[in-house]
């Protein structure tokens, strides 16, 4: 049963899809774990969790969809990447373990400093860790035949180390402009200034690895600075600079929806530059999309349910979005 | 040691462990789920307070017990791509496509309706958020539905061929769903949920009522009417599992007698009348069952219902295709054993119901507390066997497990293996511990809901929203 190409890109684009609604939800909610440490303990905490308590749970089930995705849709990359990102998969496991039941358990616990820590650990943990995920694929892993054949401690390097600190400060500044947008007096305040240093710290990121990203393998240095492949990605950089400007003078007029979407707009625009660099391969250098790609009925299978279903999905958790809308305000917690 | 314990062994134990660990949540929330619903249907039937008590109660316990679900199932979600590489990029074609459905038509409803279900009822009104409740519930069942065929598919696959690069693709996904085991197995499951709950519900019930009596003061209301519930759901489902659990052996006889035959312990062939070994201490080495008890032609009767009917033992089993018989041996008699004890409590129960003696029979309250972990404990016990039993296969007959695993050097499981348990038992227990204190307390006609920072005022709707009350305090 061979592959269908056109398939096969679609279901790159769902998956690609599914990855980014987890970065830009699940992000800012995991952001509010990293900031978690520098928030006031009592009003400013009960606060900021409170905004997050009845979608944070929705926001990871992308995460699990876009794995389950590929392991679907293409799994020979699924089996070759993850024995290749072992150490920080599980690593990120344990950190979505440990702040997933912080939710629960720091409202029953007299012991409050202990489940906030493993909040904030655990967050920054999971988030830390898929930046690395990130990195470690970027770089490229060794395959023989159909398995990964690298040790277990090829995923550090310096490259990979610098992709998880981004993805860190990134998530940090979409928690930030989460806070502006759905809180308001002094938590707010406060979501204004951790805005404007996780927005330079993001800036700053972005920039480094979109410089280190080129020289990772000549594939990615052709799409970005050899015809025709700066054709299409040049527009990414101008774009990412003109979002970035704007950004700040959304900060500057202390705007208070827009910040939060124009970092998302950061993120699809840097994610489109991954996706640039990547592209076509679902194993940098070694295994494209094509490749890897399951079974067209397979495919042709999920497919339908895609098709009936995400409609369906993204229009109750829009719903639940809308119902927990409005400001989260600290008065409640006395 | 390191060089003994293979990876191999260490990724079949990390599963073992983790997935042990994941089943207990998903077991009790199925049925709670379901329970809640009903809970909150009969509130807006009746109208009577007692039941949003209950309601309230058991939704606080559900919200940690679903919270520990959630995150130990993304462990497993990960767990194939990492420990079991190879069958990832062989049964991938297959059975990625039924999790994906898993994660499309239950994930993301469980999770969606889950923060209305827990936060929502004074936004949205009674109606809606019995709704939500209702979907939360149909979407832990439709969830064990692909989970069960996925699993089932590896126990008994068909509708499917072998590609020349070695991966499995579909032919028929009709079959491929609906495989022979399928039923049987989703059917048992379920039942097996089920009575679960009801034993823990009826054991947080059981305490209450002797522990009242202790102190000499009268039951609350809701008190009684879980422990009336819980009963009489376990007089209910408990004949029902085991003849469902009886329908599934039978299935089992015919797609895998070679499992069959682990679990009965029995070694050698018979042409007729197969005895039933009670107990035994089987020794692979040796093939034999030492110090066994047996009843004479019971096998053959209990499985094929005719005393004449030849049986398949291990002799019969190419060595190589063997599954070893202690797991599946003596994991299936504690299973049978509890089953036996939860028959007797239903019966008993019952009778004490018919009586009118339900609230006041102490032993009957006594057994009942003993049997609150039963469920869990049959049910771990029950997918032991049929794992256990399927060895040395991933995909029975097809796929061996020794091909199925990673490229990775024993250290490095070595170490997310301990990582896990130290995680687990720290963060599950604390979990758990947070439960049992909710169970000691009795729920009462000012059950508050879960906690204020759990059911935060989230938003500025307009004050006094439409239905004048929360689930929080």
């Amino acid at each position: 049963m061979p592959a269908d190409p056109v398939l096969t890109l679609v279901w790159a684009g769902i998956i690609g899809l599914a990855i980014f609604i987890y970065v830009v939800t699940d992000g800012f909610d995991l952001g509010i774990g990293i900031l978690f440490p520098v928030m006031a303990p009592g009003a400013e905490r009960e606060t900021a969790i409170a905004t997050i308590k009845p979608v944070w749970d929705a926001n990871q089930t992308w995460l699990v969809l876009g794995g389950g995705g590929v392991f679907a849709a293409f799994p020979l990359a699924y089996a070759i990447l993850m024995p290749a990102v072992y150490a920080p998969l599980i690593a990120m496991l344990l950190g979505l373990i440990f702040r997933g039941v912080a939710f629960k358990y720091r409202a029953r616990t007299t012991r409050i400093w202990l489940w906030d820590f493993a909040f904030f650990a655990g967050s920054t943990l999971a988030a830390f860790s898929q930046g690395v995920i990130l990195g470690a694929v970027l770089q490229g892993v060794k395959v023989a035949g159909r398995a990964y054949a690298g040790g277990w401690w090829d995923w550090l390097s310096p490259f990979s180390l610098l992709t998880g600190a981004s993805v860190v400060a990134a998530y940090a500044l979409l928690g930030a402009c989460w806070l502006i947008w759905r809180t308001e007096g002094a938590v707010q305040d406060h979501a204004y200034r951790m805005a404007w240093r996780g927005g330079a710290a993001s800036i700053m990121a972005i920039g480094a690895v979109s410089l280190a990203t080129p020289f990772l393998n000549h594939d990615y240095f052709s799409h970005w600075f050899e015809a025709p492949g700066y054709y299409y990605s040049a527009p990414v950089p101008v774009l990412v600079t003109i979002t970035g400007l704007l950004f700040i003078r959304a900060l500057r007029r202390r705007a208070e929806v827009a910040p939060f979407l124009l970092a998302q707009a950061l993120f699809l625009l840097t994610f489109i530059g991954l996706g640039i660099s990547i592209f076509p391969w679902a194993v940098p250098g070694e295994v494209t999309i094509w490749q890897a790609a399951s079974a067209a009925n397979a495919q042709a299978f999920m497919l339908v349910g895609v098709g009936a279903l995400l409609p369906v999905i993204l229009g109750y958790t829009s719903y639940a979005y809308w119902l927990f809308r409005g400001k989260v305000g600290a008065e409640g917690y006395a | 040691m390191f060089d003994e314990m293979s990876a191999l062994a260490l990724a079949r134990f990390q599963f073992a462990f983790t997935v042990s660990f994941h089943f207990i949540f998903p077991a009790f929330s199925i049925g709670l789920a379901s329970y809640l619903a009903v809970l909150e249907g009969l509130w807006l039937k009746t109208g009577r307070d007692v039941y949003l008590q209950l309601f309230r109660y058991w939704l606080k316990i559900f919200a940690i017990a679903f919270g520990m679900g959630v995150v130990s199932g993304i462990v497993m979600a990960y767990q194939f791509g990492s420990n079991w590489s190879a069958f990832s990029d062989k049964a991938g074609p297959v059975i990625g496509p039924l999790m994906a459905y898993e994660v499309l038509s239950a994930f993301f409803l469980e999770s969606g309706f889950l923060g209305v279900m827990l936060f929502g009822l004074d936004r949205v009104g009674k109606k809606l958020h019995f709704l939500a409740t209702c979907l939360v519930a149909i979407g832990t069942t439709i969830s064990a539905f692909w989970i069960i065929a996925v699993n089932s598919w590896m126990q008994t696959p068909q509708g499917f061929g072998i590609a020349p690069n070695g991966q499995f693709y579909a032919t028929d996904w009709f079959a491929v769903v609906f495989n022979p085991s399928m039923p049987y197995r989703l059917v048992h499951t379920l039942l097996g949920a089920y009575l679960t709950t009801a034993l823990v519900v009826g054991a947080v019930g059981a305490f209450h009522l002797l522990k009242d009596r202790k102190m000499g003061r009268a039951p609350q209301q809701a008190t009684k009417i879980m422990f009336a519930m819980a009963m009489g759901m376990v007089a209910v489902t408990a004949p029902l599992q085991v003849l469902a659990g009886h329908e599934h052996g039978v299935n089992t006889l015919e797609h895998q007698p070679a499992k069959i035959a682990a679990m009965e312990g029995h070694y050698e062939s018979h042409d007729r009348a197969a005895p039933l070994i009670l107990f035994g201490v089987p020794d692979d080495e040796r093939q034999v069952m030492d110090y066994k008890i047996e009843v004479p032609a019971l096998g053959s009767l209990v499985l094929q219902h005719d005393i004449e009917a030849p049986t398949t033992g291990l002799d019969k089993v190419a060595p190589e295709n063997r599954a070893r018989v202690a797991f599946p041996f003596y994991a299936f008699r504690v299973m049978v054993g509890l089953g036996v004890l939860m028959l007797l409590l239903g019966g008993w129960a019952a009778y004490s119901a018919w009586r009118g003696r339900l609230f006041e029979n102490r032993w009957l309250h006594r057994l009942a507390l003993m049997l609150g972990p039963a469920g869990f404990i049959a049910v771990l016990a029950g997918w032991i066997t049929t794992e256990t039993g399927r060895q040395p296969f991933t995909v029975f007959g097809v796929l061996r497990t020794a091909d199925s695993a990673s490229p990775l050097a024993a250290p490095a499981v070595a170490a997310s293996l301990i990582a896990f348990i130290v995680v687990y038992f720290f963060v599950f227990g604390v979990g758990t511990w947070f439960i049992l204190k909710l169970m000691k307390s009795e729920p009462s006609p000012a059950e508050p809901g879960p906690p204020p920072e759990q059911a935060a005022d989230v938003g500025s709707l307009p004050p006094g929203a439409p239905f004048g009350f929360q689930l929080a305090e």
